[in-house]
């Protein structure tokens, strides 16, 4: 029943789309890892002319399907060609790459800002007025104090985005990307194989995901090193 | 302006009535999609938490593999999948040619395996979250196994999960709007159907935005009403 042969067959081909949907998942996650940072920041500020637009923005993107977003960024802004021409952005909107990062990344930057201004929250209170004590100013405060320890804390989520942003690059496919997915519906809908073609697409994702899990795991582990190494006087006084 | 309310409107050709009738598909797309994952949800659950081996690795593999993959993927799967088997079926009945599966059933049945895989872990979770106190309290009073199980267990049980399937659920709405991709016609392809022949794709996909945000955010609430206003919330300290 199980053909071996199709799945080498089709195995290759798959891959071939690998980079591409790596490609757009890095570029969209780095470049939305640094809005959404940008963002959290912000919003610690007390002026609702600077948090008001960005909660917006958070909850519409939240609020819409991917899908929605790559659409409106693709076909929808492509009606003002000649406006984007003017201003000389019509190279960029033109091409469904960039327009499939530009939305991939403005939806990650939604949920990454939202899960590092709670991170940024959970920092207790106390150490910001003990690093304010010894002198740190504003920025020092949050560049050895509160960033660190909000990146750690924000990690585990961050990692659930970080998969989800991988599963959303499969969006691409539908303005034309060929990545791992519209390869698959490609071959899918020549060999009509779904279940072979799932199998062997579905174990390249399962594969991606679970390196970054990993990797993310160690990443961690080496995040929180002080939380290991507690020197044994203290576990002493603290019995 | 006066062009967008024309496009939108309800007369002289406005698509106002189309997407209202769409978005109600997508509505009910989600909702049978996301009752029929409570289904499989459970199952997967309950089979994660069973004393048989095998039925935890059975159950762990369908949340593994259906929160890995990408969504479309699945769709895709079982759209073609699908209709091979029932093309199959027809011949080996005497028929010929090609049968396709339903886009609607497809579509309701392809949300319910993705969003089952992610409910199941909100059940395990709510389900361990119960106090072990509980369970012995419940043995303690002479009741049977099914009773413990629909008076005591999954009363506090739903109170605990509620939540993390709030969060289910929107993710089930904005996922039904991959469904478009196998010809239903629901929000997301109304909005491209319309986006089409109007050649006004920038309106629609707003239009269409603004819907899904509207129905989130009812529903949202709807959710928070559930958790905080109910009788049986969790009382806090």
């Amino acid at each position: 029943m199980i053909d071996f042969r199709f799945f080498l067959e089709i195995l290759p081909k798959l891959l071939a789309g690998l980079p591409l949907t790596m490609e757009l998942a890095l570029t969209s996650i780095v470049a939305g890892f640094v809005l959404a940072v940008t963002l959290a920041l912000a919003q610690q500020s007390e002026s609702p002319f600077v948090v008001l637009p960005i909660r917006g923005f958070v909850a519409v993107f939240r609020g819409t399907p991917l899908l929605v977003q790559i659409f409106l960024t693709y076909y929808g802004l492509g009606q003002f060609r000649h406006q984007l021409s003017a201003i000389g952005l019509w190279a960029v909107f033109r091409e469904p790459y960039w327009c499939a990062i530009i939305a991939l990344t403005l939806n990650t930057t939604a949920y990454g800002s939202e899960i590092l201004r709670g991170a940024i929250q959970s920092v207790p209170h106390g150490l910001v007025e003990a690093a304010r004590s010894v002198g740190l100013s504003t920025y020092s405060t949050y560049r050895h104090v509160i960033l660190p320890l909000a990146f750690r804390q924000a990690l585990p989520s961050y990692g659930n985005e970080i998969i989800l942003m991988i599963k959303g690059t499969s969006l691409a496919s539908i303005v034309t990307l060929m990545e791992v997915t519209g390869i698959a519906q490609g071959l899918i809908s020549q060999t009509y194989r779904a279940f072979e073609v799932f199998i062997c697409a579905g174990a390249i994702y399962l594969t991606l995901n679970f390196a970054i899990i990993r990797a993310l795991a160690a990443l961690e582990y080496w995040m929180s090193r002080h939380l290991r190494q507690r020197p044994s006087t203290m576990s002493d006084a603290a019995s | 302006m006066v062009d967008a309310f024309r496009l939108l409107g309800f007369q002289n050709g406005g698509w106002g009535a189309a997407l209202l009738m769409a978005a109600s598909v997508t509505v009910l797309l989600s909702v049978l999609g996301f009752a029929l994952g409570a289904v499989f949800g459970g199952l997967a659950a309950a089979g994660r938490l069973h004393n048989s081996q095998l039925l935890r690795f059975l159950a762990l593999g369908y949340c593994t593999v259906f929160r890995g993959v990408p969504d479309l993927l699945t769709i895709y799967l079982l759209y073609y999948g699908g209709s091979v088997a029932l093309t199959s079926l027809g011949h080996s009945l005497g028929g010929s040619g090609f049968v396709g599966v339903p886009a609607f059933a497809t579509g309701t049945l392809a949300i319910a395996v993705i969003s089952g895989a992610y409910q199941a872990e909100v059940y395990r979770g709510a389900y361990l979250a119960i106090d072990q106190g509980q369970h012995d309290a419940a043995c303690a009073l002479g009741l049977n196994r099914l009773q413990r199980l629909r008076q005591v267990i999954f009363p506090q049980l739903l109170r605990y999960a509620l939540p993390g399937l709030g969060n289910v659920w929107q993710l089930v709405l904005k996922d039904s709007s991959l469904i478009s991709v196998i010809g239903l016609v629901e929000l997301m392809r109304q909005a491209q159907i319309a986006a089409g022949s109007t050649r006004e794709p920038f309106i629609f996909y707003i239009a269409a935005a603004l819907l899904y945000l509207a129905i989130a955010s009812v529903t949202g609430n709807a959710f928070y009403r559930l958790e905080r206003k109910a009788p049986w919330r969790v009382r806090s300290a």
